[in-house]
């Protein structure tokens, strides 16, 4: 048992380096609004990069208010047309797209890797297959409407303004656009400053689908442009995904608008782990749950609650496994652990941690070389910690986890809910009375029993206290974008 | 026969199951039905945030507590208010009842209408339903304030949830009334907790509050709401309106009250 090490050691990894020819970057892009690439009014540009090599890919338009504004109008012009289709029409359009995200899927692999620094295996893997599922789920659903709500008639409510993190850029679109499109409403989205070109590569796709001129207008920028979009008077509902601070800013600037409202915000999940527990599947879902897309992950499961009987093995066991994880080139297929998505998050995970150890915390970090060039962050335990030091109480949203212990149930669950967030949160248990008790009690909006980091289109996905509210996904995601009519 | 002086109630707040006085010690005027001018307790802000502190405490019970038996206790508020009909609006306590009774049944209904087994693509058993927000702030409309009232705090009270109401400052008599309905209906104390005052000076206050969940505005005057909803921003708070109006009947009321929470579980052996 010794030799585990090393012979996980002796193991040796052959670079196995996706290719990229599938992909041509263009050297500018442009704003997506009527249907058509356009020049940005705002004359600016902004250059996204890799941030495996700090490469610069291409010169992205930022769209300044002028701009902004024309997307807006465009999608105004386009709503009554779009509402109005029949809807089995607008439902053949949705799942034209989920289509061509099939069949483009390795080409949106590659440049969600490129772009935002994820580990190909996932994007392959997760985000461009349930990208393209949640379009063929919501397709679904257009024809079917007057099925999902009791005594009401749904009827879209108009244009919807939609801002998306850079965690996943393709997959939040996604998440976004499917439901709101296929209740008949019309979209303007603004992707992350660092991550624009896979929305801009769906815009393609858009028009493939033959999806009406100005049905989705995509505008890219950064924080003024996501500010610009969601104070626009002409835009009738927003949804948001991105950090509690911003979230908590959109909700002021809306106050007294009666903009409809969603919001899917951070999270600081306890991921809990029981004496009971299968312990070597539980060290697997610690794994998922903290380390998959770099911690870069609302949902992620960064505070470990694990009972006080089998602390010592669990961390073992996870440290050992740790060890085995490789980080680095997210382009080679062997990789877990990609590249931190830009200079200003490895700063803010860098910082955070600092203070895990001046707070007393015993950091701990696998042996793992990385790349010279790039923004990387070695996964990352941090134990010896109180719940009130800041790795325990503030989202880090990096390869970073903090480790907590627990006597009983109650003390598990107390600790689990001390949180400001209400994301997430996952129990390992092989009792499931216990684990039914739990997850009721647990003050979260997905809880993962023996598992973690599981996303569904079907699957309704939203957050408890200051990690918003509102679902995505499911029948329970079509409400936000529907006004309901009572049937008389 | 003797005639005797009628004796007058004296209008307090609703906090904890207790009829406490404003700590504040402040009242203010307020005309009666029958024309003759009663004075109201005048709540303050350190009310409200007892009243918040009784209904946090009381929400994990009452969240607990057996849709079937939730159900039973809100039945048994149609029934006292029943039996004291002649307290409350004439044109209102009808509706007042029949309201109680309609949203007691819904109590082991509504996971069913709204939950669901989602058929996830994978070995998983996945399951949604609602549940409590938790603590639940709600300024009653001014008017009706009987019936608009109770269309606003049943739905909340259905779901688990536990309430601080800011009575309809104009006519808040049956607020009080309805106090004394619910403490001697079985409601724990503190699931209802009934401020009166000025709404002005209390709302943003209870918007604010880091302690609340979730504030309905169907009674916030206009010129408030702008204020209140920033306010609510503080803690990312629900802000609930009704579905249709603020006379609403409807099971999308109640889920305005509530989150929904999905578990999942590996499938195998």
């Amino acid at each position: 048992m010794a030799d585990v090490e090393t012979f996980g050691k002796a193991l040796e990894y052959a670079p196995s380096r996706e290719s990229t020819a599938i992909v041509s970057i263009k050297p500018r892009y442009d704003l997506f609004i009527g249907g058509k690439f356009v020049e940005p009014k705002s004359g600016t540009r902004f250059t996204t990069i890799n941030p495996a090599t700090e490469e610069p890919l291409a010169e992205v338009a930022e769209a300044g208010p002028e701009d902004v504004d024309r997307a807006v109008k465009a999608a105004r012009k386009a709503f009554p047309k779009w509402s109005g289709l029949p809807a089995s029409e607008r439902a053949k359009v949705v799942y034209r797209i989920a289509r061509l995200l099939q069949e483009r899927a390795r080409e949106f692999a590659v440049l969600e890797t490129l772009d935002g620094g994820k580990p190909i295996k996932e994007s392959r893997d997760v985000d461009v297959p349930l990208a393209a599922a949640h379009f063929f789920y919501y397709a679904g659903w257009a024809d079917k409407l007057e099925w999902a709500f009791a005594n009401r008639r749904p009827r879209a409510i108009g244009v919807v303004g939609q801002v998306i993190p850079w965690n996943f850029p393709l997959l939040m679109a996604a998440w976004k656009l499917a439901p709101a499109l296929a209740t008949g409403n019309t979209v303007v989205l603004k992707p992350a400053e660092t991550t624009p070109l896979t929305a801009l590569l769906l815009a393609e796709v858009l028009q493939e689908a033959e999806v009406p001129p100005g049905v989705v207008n995509i505008v890219t920028g950064a924080g003024a442009t996501g500010s610009a979009l969601v104070s626009h008077p002409g835009v009738d509902k927003v949804a948001f995904t991105g950090s509690t601070g911003v979230g908590r800013a959109i909700q002021v600037a809306l106050a007294g608008t009666g903009k409809r409202l969603t919001l899917e915000l951070g999270g600081k999940a306890a991921n809990i782990v029981f004496e009971d527990a299968a312990i070597d599947q539980a060290v697997e879902g610690i794994i998922n749950g903290i380390f998959f897309n770099q911690g870069h992950v609302c949902c992620a499961g960064s505070r470990l609650l694990v009972q006080e009987s089998v602390q010592d093995l669990v961390l073992d066991k996870l440290r050992r496994r740790m060890e085995t994880l490789r980080v680095g080139d997210p382009l080679d297929k062997n990789t877990d652990v990609g590249a931190i998505n830009s200079a200003a998050q490895l700063d803010r995970i860098s910082e955070l941690v600092d203070a895990g150890t001046a707070e007393g915390g015993e950091v701990w970090q696998p042996t793992c070389p990385v790349p010279d060039k790039g923004f990387w962050f070695l996964p990352t335990l941090i134990s010896n910690v109180a719940q009130s030091h800041r790795v325990v109480r503030e989202e880090i949203f990096g390869p970073v986890l903090s480790v907590l212990t627990f006597r009983t149930p109650e003390e598990a669950i107390a600790k689990a809910n001390n949180t400001a967030y209400g994301l997430s949160a996952g129990v390992w248990t092989e009792k499931g009375s216990k684990m039914l008790m739990v997850a009721n009690q647990l003050k979260a909006g997905v809880v993962w029993s023996n598992t973690f980091n599981q996303f569904d289109p079907s699957s309704p996905f939203g957050g408890f206290k200051e990690s918003g509210f509102g679902r995505e996904g499911g029948i329970h995601g079509l409400e936000p974008y529907v006004e309901l009519e009572p049937i008389k | 026969m003797t005639e005797h002086l009628p004796v007058r109630k004296t209008y307090k707040l609703y906090i904890g199951g207790q009829f406490p006085r404003s700590e504040s010690g402040r009242s203010y005027p307020v005309t009666a039905p029958d024309g003759t001018v009663v004075r109201v307790a005048e709540g303050s802000r350190k009310d409200v945030r007892d009243a918040v502190r009784a209904a946090r405490s009381a929400q994990p019970g009452w969240a607990a507590k057996t849709a079937y038996n939730r159900g039973q206790i809100l039945y048994r508020v149609a029934e006292v208010l029943e039996g004291r009909r002649s307290q409350f609006p004439a044109g209102e306590v009808q509706g007042a009842i029949d309201r109680w009774v309609w949203y007691a049944g819904w109590t082991d209904k509504i996971q069913q209408v709204s939950g669901s087994l989602n058929p996830v693509a994978g070995p998983y058993w996945n399951v949604t339903a609602p549940e409590a927000v938790g603590v639940v702030g709600i300024a009653a409309p001014e008017s009706p304030s009987l019936l608009g009232l109770v269309s606003r705090l049943a739905p909340a009270l259905v779901g688990g949830n536990t309430v601080v109401v800011l009575a309809s400052e104009a006519s808040p008599l049956p607020a009080v009334d309805l106090a004394e309905v619910l403490a001697t209906s079985d409601v724990p104390g503190g699931v209802v907790n009934i401020i009166t005052g000025h709404k002005a000076e209390l709302l943003p206050w209870l918007a604010g509050h880091f302690d609340v969940d979730s504030i309905d505005v169907t009674g916030v005057p206009d010129d408030l709401l702008a204020d209140v909803e920033r306010e609510a921003a503080a803690n990312v708070k629900r802000v609930v309106r009704p579905e249709q109006g603020p006379l609403d009947q409807s099971p999308h009321d109640i889920l305005r009250f509530m989150e929904h929470k999905t578990v999942w579980h590996p499938v195998g052996s």
